[in-house]
């Protein structure tokens, strides 16, 4: 028995491939008419293949668990997740307008902070905000840019329209995935590549690499670049050690590295102490420099906001941005948009409650049952209260919370997030995802191909990440209108 | 280069030689294990020893047979020289030294380490042994031929270079010292004393994969001064501790601040020039070996001082 795209059910939900039982969107006519050309037999052999490709090639995450670090193969599912190339234009062009004004935004909070002062953000935000640094007032990072690399979420609505549901801009991790998700696909269905055109996506550590370049203090073409890990336990060191090699850049840790007398950045290397001119930090801004931060941090480097602050190193992402990595700002950043662009946001935020506003916060608390409630600076999925799947109880404790603390939590209309078929145990069953797009800016802005997506692989569920059981698909943008004109198979 | 990869790029290729040079040393014993007449007392107690693990399995076993000896030389986790630990340990200098190195052989890695964890149980009975360590030694081979084929000559590979060379005239030397330990058949008739001899130089050339090369090359019966000689000194051999040497000496000589490091590596050589085995007793020559050993581990810490500190 082969796959039957007739009893496929997507369940009234948006599902990204199929439109109607049996009928598939158009970029993915392709793909759902080659896998109904498979045999179940086939269909297992390819699985397996990318099971074994996904452990030959190492690729794994770290999940913390019972006082140890277990390092699992990356969970991921075969089928593809389509999205047409005209829709994607638009979207790119409103992750960069947006990620534009956040950097707009986060330079003016550490100058003159005209934003608060003509009322678009409220004062007392910015005062008991987690993510503001007072330590980086009134530094001039290179291009005005504090976040250079931002991992932006999205989701589809029941109705097709596109959502960022929030902007990470700390230190946003996935990417590597993206890549490697693609290059297993490649290994496992290479027939598809022959008549569909798809983006290719493993450009992004050369865009990466010149965005840093561009950052740089040195002169001349040569610039050394370092990505600064925690090290082998966290969660994300694959891809740490994935984005240094295949940049060509030196993947230090905190001890690899000192700040010289002269305010330099220097690292240890058998030649003795050279220079570092760039460092893609992927340690959190309290643990960088145990001389201004965490004093008892072992993963920085003492001296490096000294270095950073008299120019002699660039860091990305610069410390400080994270301020605008608040579930409260973000709902803001429309506004934002308009004040520092002149622009209406192409891209939508989904409709969000401040608790600290009285009305939002009595219609929050009287709607609960369908509401998500989120703390503003809590990442991973940590913390939430999904309403539709709450019980009483929690509802009560999350009503408590709220009102201790109204500053700290949001809430959102709980969306029906889209779906797209994924092999399951038996069949294709509908589940539900979301997709991480990567935008970079530094002299110039950059976004990825597509993005990470993310599948709960729990029927039902909305919980993504993969430390909570999500999984993950390749994404392809199709250009549609030049797969049609290659002759088909 | 950061001083951190470089050490653990190097212990990568010091771990990997072991684990190579282990398989081959237990397997040439297995096979002299069969030749050896009914009632002979085999010397598993000699392995521990050569792998310089004696202390710990003393530590840990009561009787050097041959199981409790095979156990601790290849799947015991509390030897830090066991074969799985080797595999284990190469594959995390790997692992945190990934930028560096060609990622197919990290893929070669993984399946070597789980050819290990998965079959290192099987190699502990006769039957299974045999095909487990071959198979260890091909994947062992493998990584190298593959490091060797696709790697820059650059700093990394030097320190692959310096981390494999060091490692096999370590192991060299010490294979060597097995022929004078007073053979584990002396209480035998002297007559069959020799054969048996034969027998012991014989395996400690295949061991070293020698003895292809020794008849080839030197076209002589296998006998003590010659064999400890041919592995000793024949430069064009390429586990020969003379060779061994002289690829550390010019992998050094690519890398920064060499210096101090061709003293010692000189140093070394000196004391290799002087063990002129026709000239010596079993004694003697145990005695060479012992001060050759040092000299060995002084590159090693000259290494350590020079590189990986920073």
């Amino acid at each position: 028995m082969t796959i039957n795209w007739n009893l496929y059910d997507p369940q009234g939900g948006y599902d990204e491939l199929i439109g109607a039982p049996g009928t598939a969107r158009a970029p993915a006519t392709h793909l759902t008419d080659w896998l109904r050309s498979l045999s179940d037999e086939e269909i297992r052999l390819r699985k397996l293949n990318a099971e074994l490709a996904i452990i030959d090639k190492g690729v794994t995450f770290t999940v913390y668990s019972d006082g140890e670090n277990i390092d699992r193969a990356w969970p991921f599912d075969i089928i593809p997740r389509v999205l047409p190339l005209s829709e994607w234009q638009w979207v790119e062009a409103g992750l960069k307008q947006r990620l534009k004004a956040l950097n707009r935004f986060i330079d003016d909070l550490y100058h003159e902070q005209r934003v608060l002062a003509d009322g678009v953000v409220p004062r007392e935000l910015i005062a008991d905000s987690k993510g503001f640094r007072q330590e980086c007032v009134g530094i001039h990072p290179a291009h005005g840019v504090w976040a250079h690399v931002c991992g932006s979420d999205l989701v589809r609505d029941a109705d097709g329209t596109l959502y960022v549901l929030e902007d990470n801009l700390r230190v946003p991790s996935g990417v590597s995935y993206m890549i490697e998700n693609r290059e297993v696909t490649k290994r496992v269905l290479p027939e598809l590549f022959e008549n569909v055109t798809i983006l290719p996506v493993d450009d992004y550590p050369e865009r990466l690499l010149a965005m840093l370049q561009s950052l740089s203090p040195a002169r001349g073409p040569r610039h050394q670049v370092a990505v600064l890990t925690p090290g082998i336990y966290n969660s994300a060191y694959f891809e740490h050690a994935f984005l240094a090699r295949s940049m060509g850049a030196q993947l230090v840790e905190g001890a690899d590295l000192v700040v010289g007398k002269d305010d330099t950045v220097y690292m240890k290397t058998i030649q003795g102490l050279t220079r570092v001119d760039v460092i893609y930090r992927r340690v959190d801004d309290l643990f960088l420099d145990p001389e201004v931060f965490n004093p008892a941090s072992v993963l920085g480097v003492r001296g490096l906001m000294r270095a950073w602050r008299e120019g002699k190193v660039a860091l990305a992402n610069a410390p400080g941005c994270g301020v605008a990595d608040d579930k409260v700002i973000y709902s803001y950043v429309p506004d934002i948009i308009r004040y520092y662009l002149a622009e209406e946001p192409l891209l939508p935020n989904v409709p969000t409650y401040r608790c600290l506003e009285a009305a939002d916060r009595e219609y929050v608390l009287d709607n609960l049952p369908t509401l998500v409630v989120k703390p503003a600076n809590e990442s991973g999925g940590y913390g939430m209260l999904v309403g539709p799947q709450s019980t009483a109880r929690e509802r009560q404790e999350f009503a408590r919370l709220l009102k201790a603390n109204p500053r700290n939590y949001i809430a959102q209309p709980a969306l029906k997030l889209s779906t797209a078929p994924t092999l399951c145990d038996e069949a294709l069953e509908p589940r539900h995802l979301d997709l991480r797009p990567f935008i970079l800016q530094g002299r110039d802005t950059y976004v990825t191909a597509g993005g990470l997506t993310r599948v709960a692989m729990r029927k039902g569920s909305l919980v993504v990440n993969s430390s909570q059981g999500g999984g993950s698909k390749d994404t392809w943008v199709v250009d549609s209108e030049n797969a049609d004109a290659l002759p088909s198979r | 280069m950061l001083s951190r990869v470089a050490e653990r790029i190097y212990w990568l290729a010091r771990y990997l030689e072991r684990a190579e040079n282990t398989a081959r040393l237990v397997s040439t014993y297995h096979f002299l294990l069969l030749d050896l007449p009914k009632g002979a007392q085999v010397g598993w107690r000699a392995l521990p020893v050569i792998t310089g693990g004696q202390a710990q399995f003393a530590e840990r076993y009561a009787r050097a047979d041959e199981r409790n000896t095979l156990r601790f030389l290849l799947a015991d986790a509390a030897n830090p020289g066991s074969l799985a630990n080797s595999v284990a340990w190469a594959r995390e200098n790997f692992r945190t030294s990934r930028e560096e190195l060609p990622g197919e052989a990290w893929e070669r890695i993984n399946e070597l380490h789980l050819f290990v964890t998965e079959g290192v149980a099987s190699a502990l009975a006769r039957g299974g042994r045999f095909e487990f360590l071959s198979g260890v030694i091909r994947r062992c081979q493998q990584l190298t031929g593959l490091l060797h084929g696709v790697m820059s000559r650059g700093n990394a590979y030097d320190f692959i270079e310096l981390g494999r060379h060091l490692e096999r005239a370590d192991m060299t030397s010490r294979v060597i010292d097995i022929g004078t330990q007073g053979h584990p058949l002396s209480d035998l008739p002297r007559d069959e004393a020799v054969q048996l001899d034969v027998h012991v130089w014989t395996s400690i050339l295949k061991a070293l994969t020698a003895y292809q090369m020794y008849r080839k090359d030197l076209r002589i019966a296998v006998n003590d001064t010659d064999v400890a000689a041919y592995l000793l000194h024949d430069g064009n051999f390429p586990r020969s501790v003379r060779h061994c040497l002289n690829e550390i000496e010019a992998s050094l000589g690519n890398l920064p601040l060499h210096g101090d490091m061709l003293r010692r590596v000189r140093s070394a050589s000196h004391l290799l020039a002087q063990i002129k085995p026709a000239e010596l007793d079993a004694a003697g020559l145990h005695q060479g070996l012992d001060g050759l050993q040092i000299g060995i581990c002084a590159i090693h810490e000259g290494i350590r001082e020079t590189w990986f500190r920073g």
